[in-house]
């Protein structure tokens, strides 16, 4: 393949604008309308996520949340083009991701409530454990798509990551051991301008992240990250294309995080509010609910059964997070080695000993 | 043992893949150079042409990419073997072995597994120049999650080789380069003790001593020197040195009341360091001298004109002996 087919477009792809009307585009197909309906849906579900678990922070039931309010739209999106046979590699933005792909919510805030690590089984869902150390998720991705390769099985990997986890030197290796094992991996990084408290500027000069593509021998794309129906579209040709054996793509989004890194952060020592303003004309959800409504299809009735699910997402949230269930302590120790060593039982021994004589156990 | 062929350890950590990837097709055995070469050691010799480029292969040039390629391949069904070609060079690789090899099974209560084995050729005495020569074992043993072992015979090579590949946990299998092409007669069929437990290498009542990998022949050498002086030496072979046997170590210097642990690797905060503590704790009724060390300087591992210096010596050892505290007795 020639390089510039590599190449991005000159903007990103939109489909619908900020008003929520159509965008002609020859190249890119527009989803069909229960597709719309179905990411609308999410998008609803997504953003009372969001909200819950800001609410659930302050409530002292998580320890942090970091939201993905405003990104909902990358977030249902690379939930949604995925089958069951695929896997998701989230970060630890996101939740809503996660949720998306049929994990249970509680069991998906575990990580940030403090109970355990990863409080879902993996397999279940095929979504990877959240990761905190940025970008070292991206080349576990590829294993697994090379895994599922050698296997000859039909298996596509959503790879996920943010603007500042371009600079990590995995990601360099990992796009390009999957560009090298052609593995079925679709690189999705959603930029939203901010790594904490620095700036996309700080992290590159290259045209744009998509652009990084090229030098693995991948085609880049990049897409509006806030047009739920680009990023399907865009999101389901990578992912087509990944199943199709063509390997792997890398599709950048251009978002923007409209909360703070998380609730410990004031992302006021670092950006101003008209910056923020701006992109609030830009929320995803009144894009879709727009262009849904114009065309006859969010009915009232429609609108109020995608409400009560949301309403019923957050009320598991609060019902799940609400309880208090004593972490088990012998957790520490049971699951270090498939059979814990003589020292760690020795270990496990004292501290069962020690709660025993604190009546705490 | 006469009707077995003499094979060097690089010839039996070579069966030993060979052998696991006979049994099992999950087994894949990847990394720099492993492929058509062989590896820089030949460890890997002719498996690619017997199990071909989906079993046995290289990959781009990057440790970190080798280590995390392992999780993922391990996260879906796989055994992966990977080779770090020199032990310094495997630092790349550390955040991965750290973060998430050493950490999945706790991070989602066993549900996602890492039966990954990380061959790490280690250690000196053999005129490498520098990043070529480290003896990372501290690293690694500091790290829950990971087993590490250590082979100083022929026969453990296999043995261990074997043991790391079939466990369901991630093993970093520490290859002494200077040993890669010491021979023996062994059958490679006979059990040895599995990992998780050191063995008596050499019977003796005066004292212990105590090393793994590079320092066993040392400290093998040093007892039949001392024999020739009538002090009679028992020889401790670690192997594994997560999980440590303290069972069979603590037996040993309870038998003859002192210690000498020997190790190349700087001995400050070191895999000597935790083993004189363990004796210590565990067997102080007993000695009749504090527990010494043979270890390497606190120094970067020195240029090949200088690493005889370095190194744990014979001479070293029993003059460590001899500090013992004969007279008190």
């Amino acid at each position: 393949m020639p390089s510039h087919d590599f190449l991005p477009s000159e903007q990103p792809v939109q489909l619908l604008d900020q008003d929520g009307r159509r965008v002609e585009d020859p190249e890119h197909e527009f989803p069909a309308d229960e597709a719309m309906l179905r990411a609308h849906e999410a998008l609803v579900v997504g953003r009372r996520v969001n909200e819950q678990a800001y609410a659930l922070v302050r409530q002292g039931r998580l320890a942090v949340y970091p939201s993905s309010y405003g990104q909902e739209a990358c977030e249902v999106a690379a939930a949604l083009v995925l089958a069951d046979q695929d896997w998701l590699f989230p970060t630890y933005r996101d939740v809503v991701s996660i949720i998306g792909r049929g994990v249970d919510p509680v069991e998906t805030l575990t990580l940030l409530k403090g109970d355990w690590h990863c409080g879902y089984d993996p397999t279940e869902h095929r979504v990877a454990p959240q990761t905190t150390p940025l970008a070292t998720q991206l080349i576990h991705a590829v294993g697994v798509a090379h895994a599922a390769t050698l296997r000859g099985e039909d298996t596509v990997v959503m790879a996920m990551c943010g603007d500042g986890a371009t600079s990590e030197g995995d990601f360099h290796e990992a796009l390009n051991f999957a560009a090298v094992f052609k593995a079925p991996v679709v690189f999705f990084v959603q930029n939203n301008e901010y790594a904490i408290s620095v700036p996309l500027a700080r992290q590159t000069v290259a045209p744009s992240l998509a652009h990084k593509a090229v030098g693995y021998g991948m085609p880049g794309e990049r897409v509006d990250g806030n047009d739920v129906a680009a990023l399907l579209s865009v999101l389901g040709t990578a992912v087509d294309a990944a199943r199709s054996g063509a390997g792997p793509s890398l599709v950048e989004a251009h978002t923007y995080r409209m909360q703070a890194h998380t609730n410990a952060d004031d992302a006021t020592r670092y950006r101003q509010d008209d910056e923020v303003e701006k992109w609030q004309g830009r929320d995803p959800l009144l894009r879709s609910e727009a262009y849904l409504t114009g065309r006859g299809l969010l009915t009232d009735e429609r609108s109020a059964s995608i409400s009560a699910r949301a309403e019923a997402v957050a009320t598991v949230m609060r019902d799940g997070l609400m309880q208090d269930v004593a972490p088990d302590p012998a957790d520490l120790f049971d699951h270090v080695y498939a059979t814990p060593t003589p020292q760690l039982r020795e270990q496990a021994a004292f501290l069962a000993d020690e709660l025993s004589r604190e009546g705490v156990s | 043992m006469a009707e077995h062929e003499k094979i060097t350890m690089a010839q039996a950590f070579n069966q030993a893949l060979r052998d696991a990837m006979t049994a099992d097709e999950s087994v894949l055995m990847f990394g720099e150079d492993v492929g058509a070469l062989g590896g820089v050691f030949r460890v890997t010799d002719g498996l690619n042409a017997e199990f071909g480029d989906a079993r046995c292969f290289d990959t781009p040039l990057a440790e970190s990419g080798i280590m995390g390629l392992a999780v993922g391949l391990a996260m879906n069904g796989m055994r992966p073997v990977v080779e770090m070609q020199f032990d310094a060079f495997a630092y790349p690789a550390f955040e991965q072995i750290v973060s998430h090899v050493a950490k999945m099974r706790n991070r989602t209560r066993g549900a996602l597994t890492m039966p990954i084995t990380i061959r790490v050729p280690y250690a000196g005495g053999i005129g490498g120049v520098e990043h070529h020569c480290d003896s990372s074992e501290a690293y690694y043993a500091h790290t829950p999650g990971l087993t590490v072992v250590a082979p100083a015979t022929v026969a453990d090579a296999y043995t261990l080789m074997r043991g790391a590949i079939a466990s369901p946990d991630p093993v970093v299998v520490l290859e002494p380069k200077k040993l890669y092409w010491s021979k023996d007669e062994v059958d490679l069929d006979e059990a040895q003790p599995g990992i998780g437990r050191a063995v008596v290498r050499r019977e003796g009542t005066d004292a212990t001593l105590i090393a793994y990998g590079t320092s066993v022949p040392i400290a093998l050498e040093a007892a039949d020197a001392a024999a020739a002086e009538g002090r009679s030496l028992q020889v401790v072979d670690v192997r594994s040195i997560v999980p440590f046997d303290d069972e069979t170590v603590c037996a040993a210097v309870r038998s003859t009341g002192r210690a000498v642990v020997v190790a190349e690797a700087a001995g400050f905060a070191s895999v000597s360091s935790e083993i004189v503590a363990r004796v210590t704790e565990r067997c102080f009724h007993h000695l009749a001298a504090p527990v010494r060390r043979v270890t390497g300087f606190d120094i970067p591992y020195p240029p090949p004109k200088l690493e005889h210096l370095h190194l744990p010596s014979v001479d070293r050892v029993l003059d460590a002996v001899d500090d013992l505290q004969w007279d008190d007795v």
